[in-house]
């Protein structure tokens, strides 16, 4: 069967070794870990939420979800992938070095990323925007002096009110 | 605020201050703990303390930190109660890992207290400090590191619960040694009540009714049964044998479940999988209603699994909703307690008067005889040596009419054992199913005989297992524990040697132990009884003797060193093609040797 994408996001209670939890699990069982995110999101609660994006065949995915259900501190998981009520987004910092950087300048200003730093010998462009036009980004910066890359990884959440 | 911090401030005028050591032993106490197996060092010195004071906990001092888990094992699986466990710091805990991921795999409820440096050595690469909580991540239900006093009794009242509800599991608490001498505020277990654990156990009544309309419509049905049914407790065991009666379809279970449906009903089938029953393998593959219940398609259970029971519909319960099409994908998951939803069954199959196909039944039991009467379990007998299975069923029958627990070490004794010794009730097999532990076989008779005083407890073992946790015999001694090591001396590891014989050209790369101990002298040297039989005709008379003896006694019943365990299923083979006697040239593929 074939791999698919799927940005999985769970919400856990915020204490010591949660992460370490998850991601023992994914290692642990042979699953793929594309991007993991994670931030507390309700401090008197004390819960985080993680984002993960994995991929695989329908049936580990959907292995992956139960297994992720089964942690203790893991109240809830969602998949959002096929779900017409979520949106995810992701940051990138892109460094572009070089003497002349006005091409640079002119191609991030089409593709809606702004310049964060320009003070030194390298301009720093932040790119917020869905993960494959990030990668479509770096790829638009590579000809024009790319030097590195920070990437912040997918954070989702659902469109509905609850 | 949260739903306990509510209860905790409900309940605040009835809290009491104890040091961290007298919480533990106090929040023992309040669960209802009455044994615990353990092993003292710097890091739980403050609770061995507290313990010296309290002597309303048994504690049973074991020689090996593994051999406390297991211990505990087998306490937790003869008696439905938590085993509990408790070792000192760095290799006390590391000690214990081996038997926390045994108590994973076979889903046993086991909490293990380990001691930790004091907080403020944690990552200082203190003298026995270990990463307790990071070490055991993966192989506990659940663990904790406890940095303050205060919550201490929290956590271990949560523990219990994770450790108990849903699939039961091995939990871990860490504390370090200065928490234990702080003091806290203690809170009872009814004060106490994690803030999201909730495990489904109830079923969904339209699963209920769907499993009833499939079974009432199956032609050629089985009941595939397994440990959770044990876990469950004696009610699902009692549910199964009504659903069984009321319906008349054939059931088989796997090496965890034996003891569910008794073995002397007809419609017991035998143990099925690798080393299973002919009839039960062969009815497995060629079933067309599958009805899982408590079990989880282990690759030992399904063999080849693009061939495994290619024509069924299957029914999967389970109350571990990761396990519903994790292996197999099924027509029908049912996340439930496996009691529960039996019991809903039944209910609802005579409520609504249904029957099953009779002429079908027939039919269906007609070809399980002719399975049957190819009598897989069949051995050549010997006058001259002592047949492994011989030895089996001479200690079943003259076991008869006592109360009898088993426990096993991990090999071809063991699946002898499983395919022999006929078990009625439930909680009277403890074996190492999962993991596949050697070593588990003694001290889990240890922590039987500790529940079960007056039982005969026997471990039926091979001369290797028993050699990796022997120094517990030394426990059983001090603790006036009478358990029975029973074991089938073959000098090899009997099952290595199988599969070096049947998939690797006969080479027998270290299998065969050149040195090994003198366990009648080894069994005195510890103050057991020690006996040896080397023939069939003094067999009886030395299971006799071991029977009688009040001690405990170590069992050197030497075998045919060669005997091979049928019937077989290869790696990488279907249900319907099992090996059934002892065959030197069986094709295996290399894909079934990678398969192990």
């Amino acid at each position: 069967m074939a791999n698919e994408r799927h940005t999985l996001t769970a919400l856990v209670d915020n204490e010591a070794g949660v992460l370490a939890r998850v991601v023992g699990l994914f290692s642990g069982r042979g699953y793929n870990i594309e991007s993991l995110t994670v931030g507390e999101v309700d401090p008197a609660e004390r819960t985080s939420r993680i984002t993960v994006v994995t991929s695989g065949p329908p049936a580990v995915i959907e292995q992956i979800e139960a297994q992720l259900k089964r942690l203790v501190p893991v109240h809830a998981v969602t998949n959002w992938t096929f779900a017409t009520d979520g949106v995810e987004r992701e940051m990138a910092l892109v460094k572009v070095a070089g003497s002349d950087r006005s091409a640079a300048k002119q191609m991030a200003a089409k593709l809606g990323a702004r310049v964060l730093d320009d003070r030194g010998q390298a301009t720093v462009f932040e790119l917020t925007d869905a993960p494959a036009n990030i990668g479509s980004f770096i790829e638009a910066m590579r000809p024009l002096g790319l030097c590195d890359v920070s990437r912040t990884g997918v954070a989702a959440i659902s469109r509905d009110p609850g | 605020m949260s739903q306990s911090d509510t209860l905790t401030a409900q309940a605040k005028p009835e809290t009491v201050s104890l040091t961290g050591a007298e919480i533990v032993v106090r929040a023992l106490k309040d669960q209802g703990v009455t044994h615990i197996f353990g092993y003292p060092g710097g890091a739980v010195l403050p609770i061995y303390d507290a313990l010296f004071a309290d002597n309303g906990i048994t504690h049973v001092l074991v020689r090996h930190e593994q051999g406390a888990t297991h211990a505990a094992e087998g306490y937790a699986r003869s008696t439905g109660k938590p085993g509990v466990v408790l070792v000192t710091s760095g290799p006390g805990a590391t000690n214990a890992v081996t038997g926390m991921t045994d108590a994973l795999m076979d889903s046993i409820p086991l909490v293990v207290l380990t001691g930790q440096v004091a907080t403020h050595l944690i990552g200082t690469d203190a003298f026995q400090e270990a990463d307790t909580v990071g070490i055991t991540r993966a192989c506990t239900k659940h663990n904790w590191l406890v940095r303050d006093a205060n919550d201490l009794s929290r956590t271990l009242h949560e523990a219990f619960q994770i450790a108990t509800t849903g699939r039961p599991g091995p939990v871990v608490i860490d504390i370090p040694k200065d928490v234990q001498f702080k003091t806290g505020e203690y809170l009872t277990p009814e004060q106490v009540r994690h803030r999201t654990f909730r495990p489904k156990t109830e079923p969904e009544a339209a699963s209920i009714l769907r499993a009833v309309e499939m079974m009432a419509a199956a032609k050629r049905p089985i009941f595939y049964t397994g440990g959770g049914l044990i876990n469950s407790g004696p009610q699902a065991s009692a549910a199964l044998r009504e659903l069984a009666a009321l319906t008349g379809f054939p059931v088989t279970s796997t090496l965890m479940g034996l003891g569910a449906f008794p073995a002397s009903s007809p419609q017991w089938l035998g143990m099925l999988g690798m080393h299973g029953t002919y009839e039960a393998n062969h009815a497995m593959h060629d079933c067309d209603l599958m009805i899982c219940l408590g079990a989880r398609f282990d690759d030992r259970v399904t063999g080849r699994i693009d061939k495994f029971s290619p024509g069924s519909k299957k029914i999967h319960l389970d109350i571990d909703a990761s396990q519903i099409n994790k292996v197999v994908r099924v027509d029908l998951g049912i996340v439930a307690d496996a009691g529960k939803a039996i019991a809903e069954m039944v209910k609802l199959w005579k409520a609504k008067d249904k029957k099953a196909d009779a002429a079908a039944l027939k039919d269906w039991w007609a070809q399980i005889d002719r399975w049957r009467a190819r009598r897989s379990l069949a051995y050549e007998a010997s006058d001259a040596l002592i047949k492994p299975q011989y030895a089996i069923d001479r200690l079943y029958a003259l076991t008869r009419g006592r109360d009898v627990y088993i426990t096993t070490e991990v090999g071809q004794h063991q699946m002898w054992a499983a395919q022999r010794f006929k078990f009625e009730e439930p909680n009277r097999w403890m074996t190492s199913g999962g993991l596949g532990t050697m070593g588990y076989g003694l001290p889990a008779a240890v922590g039987v005989q500790m529940a079960h005083r007056d039982a005969l407890v026997i471990d039926i073992a091979g001369e290797a297992s028993v050699q990796m946790t022997m120094q517990e015999m030394s426990t059983a001694v001090q603790y006036n524990l009478p358990i029975k090591i029973f074991i089938l001396n073959n000098e090899y590891m009997g099952m290595v040697r199988q599969w070096q014989q049947l998939l690797h050209g006969g080479r027998y790369s270290h299998s065969y132990s050149e040195a090994l101990p003198d366990f009648v002298k080894m069994a005195e040297a510890f103050g057991c009884l020690g006996l040896r039989a080397s023939k069939p005709s003094e067999l009886d008379a030395k299971i006799q003797e071991m029977i009688d003896s009040p001690k405990a006694v170590l069992f050197d019943c030497r075998v045919d060193a060669t005997e091979n365990c049928y019937p077989m299923i290869p790696s990488g083979a279907a249900h319907n093609e099992m090996i059934l006697s002892a065959l030197s040239d069986a094709s295996v593929s290399d894909e079934g040797k990678m398969l192990v």
